[in-house]
This record gives C-alpha cells, sequence and structure tokens, in this order.
C-alpha cells in the first residue's frame, strides 16, 4: 500500500466523518450561511461568468495552442543566459503556467536540466500567480488594483527569491549531472505566422474581455464615463475585428462567420437593452465555428474547453465554501467578521505574517483563492494582508512542498518556504501602506 | 511488445493523452503496454520538461502535448 498516497483519503475519510457526526443543523449562523453560499454562487454565476471566465478561457486555450511554449524554454535551457534567464522566469508564468499541473513538472526540469535552482524557484514563484487566468479574474473581482499589485509582486519577488536562492546554495549546485532535455520541437506552425499577427489576435481577444467587463464609473462624467456608456459598441468592434482576423489568417470559412454572426446582429437589434443575449450568442457561435474547422481552431476550441472543463467545477465549490464560511458582501457566513478583522485586519506585521503563512500551507486549488479573498475582504481583512495570502497562496501548499522536497531536498524547501513568507509578508507590508488607506 | 509511457503528474491533460495511447494501442492490434509515469524524479530522468509526454521503448517522441489517436499510432509504427 502506498501511504503517501493513502493517508490523505483516510484523513479525509475521518475529518468528514467528524464534520458529519457534529452537524449543526438547526443553528441559525449555519443555515444562514448556507442560504449565503447559495446567494454569492448566484452573484458569480451572474456578474463574472459570461462576460468576464468565458472570455478568459478562450484567451487561455489561445495561449496554450498560438504560442510556442518550446520557444519561451529555449531561455531557460542549459544554455540560456543567467541573467536572462531569472527575467524569463519570473514573467513565463503567463504562458506556460495556463495550467496549474505543468508548475511542477516544469520548476523539476528547469531546476535539474535547465537553468538552475534561481531561475526555477522563481518560476516556481511567480508561474502561479501571473497566469492569465488568474490575473483575469483577480483583477475582475478583487478589483484592477491588487490584480496589478500581484502580478508585479509576483514578478518582482520572484526574482529576489531566484538570487537568493541561487547564492544561499550556489556550491551545492555547482556539480550536478542532468539529462539531455528533450527538445519538443515541431513549432514550425508558430513560425508561419509573424509575431505581429499573433499580437493583433491577442489584442482583439482581450479587447473584448476589457470593454465587455468595464465597470460604471464613480463620478459621473470624463473619460470612464464616456468609454462606460460605449462599451457595448467598443466590444462589439473588437469582436468584428476578431471575426475578420479569424477569416483572414486562421483559416475559418466567411459564411461559417457570416453565419454565426447573423444571430448576433438580429439579437442586437432585438434585445439592445439586453447585450449579455448577443454576446452569449457571440460565444456560441464562437465555440460551434472553432470546433468544426479542422487545424489550429479546433485545438483552440479543445485548449479551452479544457479549461473551463477543468476550472469551472473547482470554482464552484470554491465559490460555495467562500459563501459558507465568510458569506457575501455586507453579510456573515459561519465564521464573524470581528475575527477575520482581528486576525488579519488592519495592516500590522502580524497580520501580513499570518495572512503569509495560512497562504503558504493552505492548499488552494486554481483560482478558487480569489473567492476566498474576496470574502476575506468584505469581512474585514486588510488590503496588505490580502496581497501577502494572494502571493503565498498559490506558490505553495502543505501537498506541493512534498513534491518540491522530493525535487531539491527538504533544506532547499524549507528555505524556500521561509523566503516566501517573509517576501510575501513584505510585499504586504509595502502594499498595504502605499493603497491601506 | 512495445512499452508506451505516459509521462505526466496526472492532471487531464495527461489523462487524455493515456486514453489516446490506449486506444491507439487497441486499434492497432500489436501487443503493447501503457504504463503512466507520475513520479516527477522519473519525469526528468526522461529529459521532460513540458508535460504530458509520451515515451515509446524509452524514447521521448513527444512532449507538452496531447496527441490524437491517429498521432501516436503513426509513432507506435515508425
Amino acid at each position: 500500500m502506498n501511504w503517501r498516497r493513502e493517508w490523505q483519503v483516510l484523513a479525509a475519510m475521518i475529518a468528514i466523518f467528524l464534520g458529519c457526526f457534529f452537524l449543526p443543523v438547526g443553528a441559525a449562523r449555519f443555515q444562514g450561511a448556507i442560504i449565503e453560499a447559495l446567494a454569492l454562487v448566484k452573484w458569480y454565476a451572474r456578474e463574472h461568468v459570461l462576460l468576464c471566465l468565458v472570455p478568459a478561457f478562450f484567451i487561455a486555450g489561445a495561449i496554450a495552442v498560438f504560442i510556442s511554449q518550446a520557444s519561451v524554454m529555449r531561455y531557460l535551457g542549459p544554455r540560456a543566459n543567467k541573467v536572462l534567464a531569472y527575467g524569463v522566469a519570473s514573467v513565463s508564468g503567463t504562458i506556460l503556467a495556463v495550467c496549474s499541473c505543468t508548475v511542477l513538472p516544469l520548476f523539476a526540469g528547469i531546476h535539474r536540466m535547465g537553468a538552475g535552482l534561481g531561475p526555477a524557484t522563481a518560476f516556481l514563484y511567480a508561474g502561479p500567480a501571473i497566469n492569465v487566468l488568474a490575473i483575469i479574474l483577480t483583477a475582475r473581482v478583487l478589483g484592477l488594483e491588487l490584480g496589478i499589485a500581484r502580478a508585479a509582486g509576483a514578478i518582482v519577488f520572484s526574482v529576489v527569491i531566484g538570487l537568493l536562492m541561487h547564492l544561499i546554495f550556489r556550491k551545492e549546485e555547482a556539480a550536478k549531472d542532468a539529462p539531455e532535455p528533450h527538445s519538443t520541437g515541431g513549432n514550425d506552425e508558430d513560425d508561419a505566422r509573424p509575431l505581429w499577427r499573433t499580437a493583433v489576435f491577442f489584442a482583439a481577444m482581450i479587447g473584448v474581455l476589457v470593454f465587455a467587463n468595464w465597470g460604471e464609473p464613480t463620478d459621473a462624467a470624463g473619460l470612464w464615463q464616456a468609454v462606460w456608456s460605449a462599451k457595448w459598441p467598443i466590444t462589439a468592434g473588437f469582436g468584428m475585428l476578431l471575426a475578420v482576423l479569424l477569416i483572414a489568417w486562421f483559416g475559418l470559412r466567411w459564411w461559417h462567420v457570416a453565419l454565426g454572426a447573423a444571430p448576433v446582429v438580429i439579437l442586437v437589434i432585438a434585445l439592445p437593452q439586453q447585450p449579455l443575449w448577443s454576446f452569449s450568442a457571440g460565444v456560441l457561435a464562437l465555440s460551434i465555428i472553432t470546433a468544426t474547422t479542422p487545424g489550429e481552431p479546433a485545438h483552440w476550441f479543445e485548449a479551452s474547453w479544457g479549461f473551463a472543463r477543468q476550472i469551472l467545477p473547482l470554482l464552484l465549490i470554491g465559490v460555495l465554501i467562500a459563501g459558507f464560511l465568510l458569506g457575501r458582501p455586507g453579510e456573515e457566513g459561519v465564521i464573524p467578521s470581528e475575527w477575520v478583522t482581528r486576525f488579519v485586519g488592519g495592516n500590522s506585521l502580524g497580520a501580513n505574517a499570518a495572512a503569509s503563512v495560512l497562504g503558504a500551507f493552505m492548499y488552494f486549488a486554481t483560482l478558487t483563492e480569489v473567492p476566498i479573498l474576496d470574502g476575506l475582504l468584505d469581512s474585514g481583512m486588510g488590503k496588505g494582508p490580502a496581497l501577502a495570502l494572494l502571493l503565498a497562496g498559490p506558490a505553495v501548499s502543505l501537498p506541493n512542498m512534498l513534491v518540491i522536497a522530493g525535487v531539491i531536498g527538504l533544506r532547499k524547501t524549507l528555505v524556500f518556504i521561509l523566503l516566501v513568507i517573509v517576501m510575501s509578508t513584505t510585499s504586504g507590508m509595502i502594499y498595504g501602506a502605499l493603497f491601506g488607506g | 511488445m512495445k512499452s508506451i509511457k505516459i509521462l505526466g503528474t496526472g492532471c487531464p491533460k495527461c489523462r487524455t493523452l493515456a486514453e489516446n495511447a490506449q486506444a491507439a494501442v487497441d486499434e492497432l492490434g500489436v501487443e503493447g503496454e501503457v504504463e503512466k509515469v507520475t513520479d516527477i524524479t522519473r519525469i526528468m530522468d526522461y529529459g521532460v520538461m513540458m508535460t504530458p509526454a509520451l515515451a515509446v521503448d524509452g524514447e521521448v517522441k513527444s512532449s507538452g502535448k496531447v496527441l490524437s489517436v491517429a498521432e501516436i499510432k503513426a509513432l507506435i509504427q515508425q
């Protein structure tokens, strides 16, 4: 029997049994929390899924299919420029870490066969925080400010952590036996399309995402207000650009696209006040057309669907848990708000450190850290501790510590975790001092 | 007897690749065994960074991609 796996099952069983045994059915707070969980799921379904998550899945799928991962790996290989490797490792998570399950093999690969311990740890720290889905969802749910702070904090501090790891362990790292990395090869398709075309294509998709989600500004005048009132025509413009690009460069048949666009246009005319309908029709048309066009478009749809299938169920569970524990904005779940305020409120060293340690040991399934943090913020968590938790959270967790320890050894893992906690606490303190208000 | 190894830590993509590999073996009717390698240090021994990867008789044929059944058939027959 493999106890490394079995003990987890056993522990989960005992925990579930004890939970059922002491289930407080009938207690007011428990029943209120159940209602809160359902209300929060409804709110997410209405506010975040169609306009934000669905386009984000298409963007993540496009990154996986249209951008050559192998070309990025060149900068992290054994013959890579060591200085450049840190920079690439800190930002390449956007492209390489769209699927959280690839982070650990890449980390192990960069460490053993590639640019070494420093860039590998930089990648491990930044990767999960700056993958495209994480940034989009953080910015959408928790606000643009925290979304940018998360990406910037992850990038800057990953380089610091990588360099420190390299300096601390530079003697041990000198001699290693490394197998020759297998070249992925076969990226001819990517070379066929010039970089600027790929860039325009991504700009069109990001345009749809950004303007469809444009929030109503607080002051009723100025540029932001003007953009807000024109957000749907602008979104439609980017959508049309996308359709044209797909015909011109990606081999979609024009009459397919025209057939797909017809219901969208009809819905725009018939229900001009309800853009969600035409937006949904557009998404549906894009899905059907790409799925049925062999080659790159079909691969794109498959990759996007793969992300949706993997992440949506996790997110649903995450939102339910967040709603149950912490409630909707302005309401309380199982955990009273004052506990949260006392533990991680304000911007003290203690609050930031507590959030970092909590984040480091807790396991967040892909993206579920966002709704949970949303609940914590509404319950009175400070902005600094929130960033600390966002930075420490996805980078390490108890299960992946075991894997990391297997790859680089216990001592280096402990130093890494310590660095993650210290750096996340520091970022939280700085952010909280600047924006905490 | 072909030995086909799927290298990957157990994400959905690795499972899809393993299913496709099994289907390819079945369709070809060759004697073959599809085995999943999930231990990360063993995956590294193959020199693979991008998972999921596929190795036929110990030689890595592809990495970072979910191959279709037809593509795997072609690799096995080489």
